[in-house]
């Protein structure tokens, strides 16, 4: 695995800080993601990865620090903006629209580039049947390369955990991202299906020329598809590598990896 | 082009919009004092104390409920009715006294309320929060149309029969009355033994466990169906001795009359922040004040009563949404 | 049975609503039902026409909306205002009541539209940030004065051109309006004032939306709950600003002109433009909004504005009801508009399944043959007992159909209509059983 290279990088996070009345969630954290990078955020639970996952889709404000995708601040824009400029996330504990299908769960991603106004979508008249054949198509599309078109119109919340978090994903690649965040993705897998999931993420980043930052636990995951690693404890970064750095770093093994390393591997 | 010439005039405007804003409040203050004279105003803001008191007694009924179950319990003002009416059989039809009459009230009502609990909003606990609310709604309607059938309370309005000789103290123009003095005193004692048990009573403390987090409380051996009733039979209790003192300071009940003292009164409690308690107090001696004032002088107050209450509701609401005492909910994401 | 599974929704549906019309117009007109249950029915429809808007609002947005009624007064005392000028001249002319009221609200629309093309919200931002070299205090002082002259400057501006167009919309109507025959120009007049009025609901309920709507859930109930209060009481009051109006003792002399056709027809339009409506990508995007805020905003929906689209269309539905409330009564009194009867539509909506149009409709329905119903079969000096049998039939719906009666189930061509599958396969993906397969 190589370092980043120096070219204007796809994210890059300065000096964020994120304080909550008293407790300081977020301390200075720095961080830079290289265009088409696969980077891993890990670190013990309460560390703050979810929270430096919330600023920089704008659901927190940051108190201090700056969010830069390529040349363009992200602090203080509304999520939805954040998401239109190219940055989609999945959360811990999957946000699907539980009582909608699968497939309006990823047609609700076409919404930003929506060919018919307000009135052609109350008379069903005009662009109207053309344009939801063309959304739907591309939504069945999408759910056809991940496998889901069979399960297109089950209510999303009564499909297996696995499927679950595949829709979400395939969710938020609907939305056309070039920045992809994933928040413990692995979550509630087997080892088959971590296995898969870790396909998965080589896959959509390949196939869809991604930058993708992800949040995990799981050291399997992180060791096997993280190309450099960013470390968190108590809100601050600790330690930076690669897989093969992270491991043997003495501060990281102190607040994490422990007997995980052993097993992990 | 930078236009830091405008820093002097800005400064100057800034300083007479603060003076102006100053003046204007104090002036304001003054104004109204000396409008109808200082003993009109004392007398206006000891009736908005009488009326404050007796929606906080309601208001906690509310602000409790909500707190433990996140239900706008809309048959509580209903309740409260039922009190009013009690008290008024047991001193007309048995003479009763004021003590036995309050009390007896009170017990009424939260054999009431607990009933109701066990039979509508027991069973819907694990439904949609909308179920439970439309049942409550449900309720109120069945109580105040029940009770205003002819073998019942019937739908007239009735005199209320007070159980005490009106005493009235001139003191230096303004009046008081004793039942102005009861009602806080009432009230004042109630609000003593309700932070006491909530606070220094284990009962209590599993009543705040419960509000903060069912299932951990639960977790804890909590047993929660005794809470909730604990809570709604409280609730049921404040109220009922609020539709007693209601009736006295108001002496005109009728099966409907709960519906807007029960609105105002979880107004108040919205207003000062739903599920605290110190907020119900705070936000129902708020409301009681507003609406009096209103009442007193504005030309067309008596007309407008509800609406100054309901404006300066929307106010807080687009300021500090979740009330003058409450915490912002964050959600977690 | 083969033939029956082919019959396409939509002609089911089409058969089903053309039975109902002539089931009722037929039974009126040979007096098989008498008026009071004509009466009956028509209350059932715009009971119907309200409810649907509430179930955009709250079924399918997810903001519980307390202040349903407000609209539906604002709509009722608004076309009724319109009409009567048109009758009786109350305003000193036939069209002057209708020419300020769409001559205002064209203009205030264009004012807003103005506020919004010159982004005034982020306006206040890009000035902070030119003026970062002074103090916060004097950044404040002078974005507010700058701010409020633009607004200042605009308002007057619409305030003229409104003004205006009021004269030009008077005059061309005293022209064209006359001329007609009676029955066309009558209900014509019906047709605008109800528009109207509508309009006139749904202006307010954008500008009562924007910042409510971004309460939570309780909170906004409570908040549109006082709003409801405060029309409440301007209408009580209305005397003391237009004097046909008589505040508290009601508006009378409104002219009947609503019937069964128009009940009908107003309804059928309120279901298909709701049906398409939220079988399209905008009635996804505020579904999606119900389901989940945060999600939503993830996927880059400006959730702010699928609330105030869903809150405004449901005031429309909502004023459109109470214009033919307004019409079928002929009379308004403000205590129909309290908020306790505001429950009605909710109560509606939570019965017949959130959510669902056609539970709507149904519970409508139901709802007015329990309340009536109620009325005829019980014994003479029983009648009280309507309203509390009614509660306690609520209570048990509630306690065995915890989910309403329909639940979010449609019928017929309310469904969503049917996505083609899409069976020409492009490049196999990567899970589960393909795992081995080129890119």
């Amino acid at each position: 695995m190589e370092t980043p290279a120096p070219s204007l990088p796809h994210l890059h996070i300065n000096q964020l800080t994120k304080l909550f009345g008293g407790l300081k969630a977020v301390s200075e954290f720095c961080i830079e993601v290289p265009e088409g990078g696969l980077y891993g955020l890990i670190g013990p639970n309460g560390a703050g990865k979810t929270t430096v996952f919330n600023m920089i889709t704008g659901v927190y404000q940051p108190t201090e620090g700056t969010i830069l995708l390529e040349d363009s601040s992200l602090v203080g824009l509304e999520p939805q903006v954040i998401t239109q400029m190219g940055v989609a996330r999945t959360f811990q504990n999957i946000r699907l629209f539980q009582n909608l299908s699968v497939l309006d769960n990823v047609r609700i991603a076409y919404h930003l580039h929506i060919g018919y106004n307000l009135i052609e979508a109350m008379s069903h008249l005009g662009r109207f049947r053309a344009q939801e054949r063309v959304q739907s198509d591309r939504a069945q599309d999408f759910l056809e390369v991940f496998n889901l078109l069979n399960r297109r119109d089950e209510i999303a919340k009564n499909l297996p955990y696995g499927e679950q978090r595949r829709l979400e994903i395939a969710r938020a690649l609907a939305t056309e991202p070039r920045l992809l965040l994933l928040d413990e993705p692995a979550a509630g897998m087997n080892p088959t299906e971590t296995d898969n999931l870790m396909e998965l993420i080589h896959f959509i980043r390949d196939r869809f020329k991604l930058t993708i930052l992800l949040i995990e636990h799981q050291m399997r995951v992180v060791m096997g598809i993280c190309e450099w690693i960013t470390v968190m404890d108590f809100g601050q970064v600790i330690a930076r590598g690669t897989a093969r750095d992270i491991q043997s770093d003495e501060r990281v093994i102190e607040a994490y990896l422990g007997k995980r390393l052993i097993r992990g591997l | 082009m930078k236009l830091t010439w405008l820093r002097l005039p800005l400064k100057v405007i800034a300083w007479v919009v603060y003076m102006l804003l100053a003046a204007g409040i104090v002036y304001g203050v003054i104004g109204l004092i000396r409008l109808n004279g200082p003993v009109f105003f004392l007398q206006a803001v000891l009736d908005g104390l009488k009326l404050g008191f007796v929606y906080a007694l309601i208001a906690l009924g509310y602000t409790m409920v909500y707190g433990i179950v996140r239900l706008i319990n809309f048959a509580h003002c209903d309740v409260f009715m039922v009190g009013s009416f009690a008290s008024y059989y047991a001193i007309t039809r048995f003479g009763w006294g004021f003590i036995p009459a309050i009390l007896l009230a009170m017990l009424i009502c939260v054999l009431l309320n607990i009933t109701i609990e066990r039979i509508a909003y027991k069973p819907l606990r694990d439904a949609p929060r909308i179920t439970s609310l439309i049942t409550a709604i449900g309720v109120s309607f069945f109580l105040e149309y029940f009770t205003a059938l002819k073998f019942v309370f019937g739908a007239d309005f009735i005199t209320y029969k007070r159980p005490f000789e009106v005493v009235v103290w001139d003191i230096g123009g303004v009046l008081l009355t004793n039942i102005t003095v009861i009602i806080a005193g009432v009230t004042l004692l109630l609000l003593i033994l309700l932070l006491y048990v909530i606070n220094q009573t284990k009962v209590g403390t599993a009543m705040r466990a419960t509000s903060m987090d069912k299932s951990a409380a639960r977790l804890m051996g909590i047993n929660i169906d005794g809470v909730i009733t604990l809570t709604f039979a409280i609730g049921a209790a404040l109220a009922g001795a609020g539709g007693v003192l209601y009736a006295i300071a108001f002496p005109q009940i009728w099966t409907f009359m709960g519906i807007m003292p029960g609105l105002k009164a979880f107004v108040a409690a919205v207003l000062g922040g739903i599920g605290n308690i110190t907020g119900a107090v705070v936000g129902s001696l708020l409301m009681g004040e507003i609406e009096v004032l209103t009442v007193s002088f504005l030309p067309i107050g008596s007309r407008l009563r509800d609406l100054v209450a309901f404006l300066v509701l929307i106010i807080v609401f687009l300021v500090k949404p979740t009330g003058i005492l409450g915490e912002p909910q964050v959600e977690k994401v | 049975m083969q033939v029956l599974r082919r019959i396409p929704s939509w002609l089911t549906t089409a058969i089903v609503a053309v039975l109902v019309f002539f089931l009722v117009y037929i039974a009126n007109a040979t007096r098989l039902i008498t008026p009071y249950v004509y009466i009956v029915t028509e209350l059932a429809g715009i009971a119907a026409i309200s409810a649907l808007g509430l179930n955009l609002i709250y079924g399918f947005n997810g903001q519980f909306s307390l202040g349903h009624i407000g609209f539906y007064a604002i709509g009722a005392y608004s076309s009724a205002l319109i009409t009567k000028d048109f009758v009786s001249r109350w305003s000193g002319g036939q069209f002057t009541a209708f020419s300020w009221l769409l001559a205002g609200i064209i203009c205030m629309v264009l004012v807003l539209q103005s506020f919004k093309w010159l982004h005034l919200g982020s306006m206040r931002k890009r000035l902070v940030n030119n003026l970062s070299y002074l103090k916060p205090y004097e950044q404040m002082i002078l974005v507010a004065i700058v701010m409020i002259a633009i607004a200042a400057v605009i308002l007057a501006t619409g305030a003229a051109a409104a003004w205006l167009l009021q004269k030009g919309l008077n005059i061309v109507l005293s022209v064209t309006i006359p001329a007609l025959p009676a029955v066309v120009s009558k209900n014509l007049m019906l047709l605008l004032g109800l528009l109207t009025g509508a309009s006139l609901a749904a202006l307010v309920a954008y500008l009562v939306g924007l910042p409510l709507l971004r309460l939570s859930s309780d909170y906004f109930g409570i908040a549109t709950l006082g709003f409801a209060i405060v029309v409440y009481t301007l209408l009580q009051n209305s005397d003391l600003v237009i004097a046909t109006m008589k505040g508290a003792r009601g508006m009378v002399e409104i002219p009947r002109w609503t019937n069964w056709t128009w009940v009908f027809l107003l309804l059928l339009v309120s279901v298909i433009v709701m049906r398409n409506l939220i079988h399209s990508s905008h009635g996804r995007a505020i579904l999606s909004v119900r389901e989940d805020n945060v999600a939503a905003k993830a996927m880059g929906i400006d959730t702010t504005q699928s609330k105030v689209l869903a809150f405004t269309i449901g005031g429309f539905y909502a004023g459109i009801a109470g214009g033919l409330y307004a019409h079928l009564q002929g009379f308004l009194h403000p205590s129909t508009f309290d908020f306790v009867r505001g429950f009605d539509p909710l109560i509606i909506i939570v019965f017949g399944g959130l959510g669902s149009m056609t539970g709507t409709l149904v519970a409508s329905a139901l709802f007015s043959i329990i309340i009536e119903g109620l009325r005829v079969i019980l014994p003479q000096g029983f009648e009280d007992w309507r309203f509390v049998i009614y509660p306690i039939l609520l209570l048990i719906i509630m306690l065995l159909r915890q989910r309403g009666l329909l639940g979010s189930v449609e019928w017929g061509w309310l469904n969503a209509p049917y996505v083609p599958v899409r069976d020409i396969p492009l490049a196999s993906g990567v899970d589960g059983a393909n795992s081995g397969e080129e890119v």
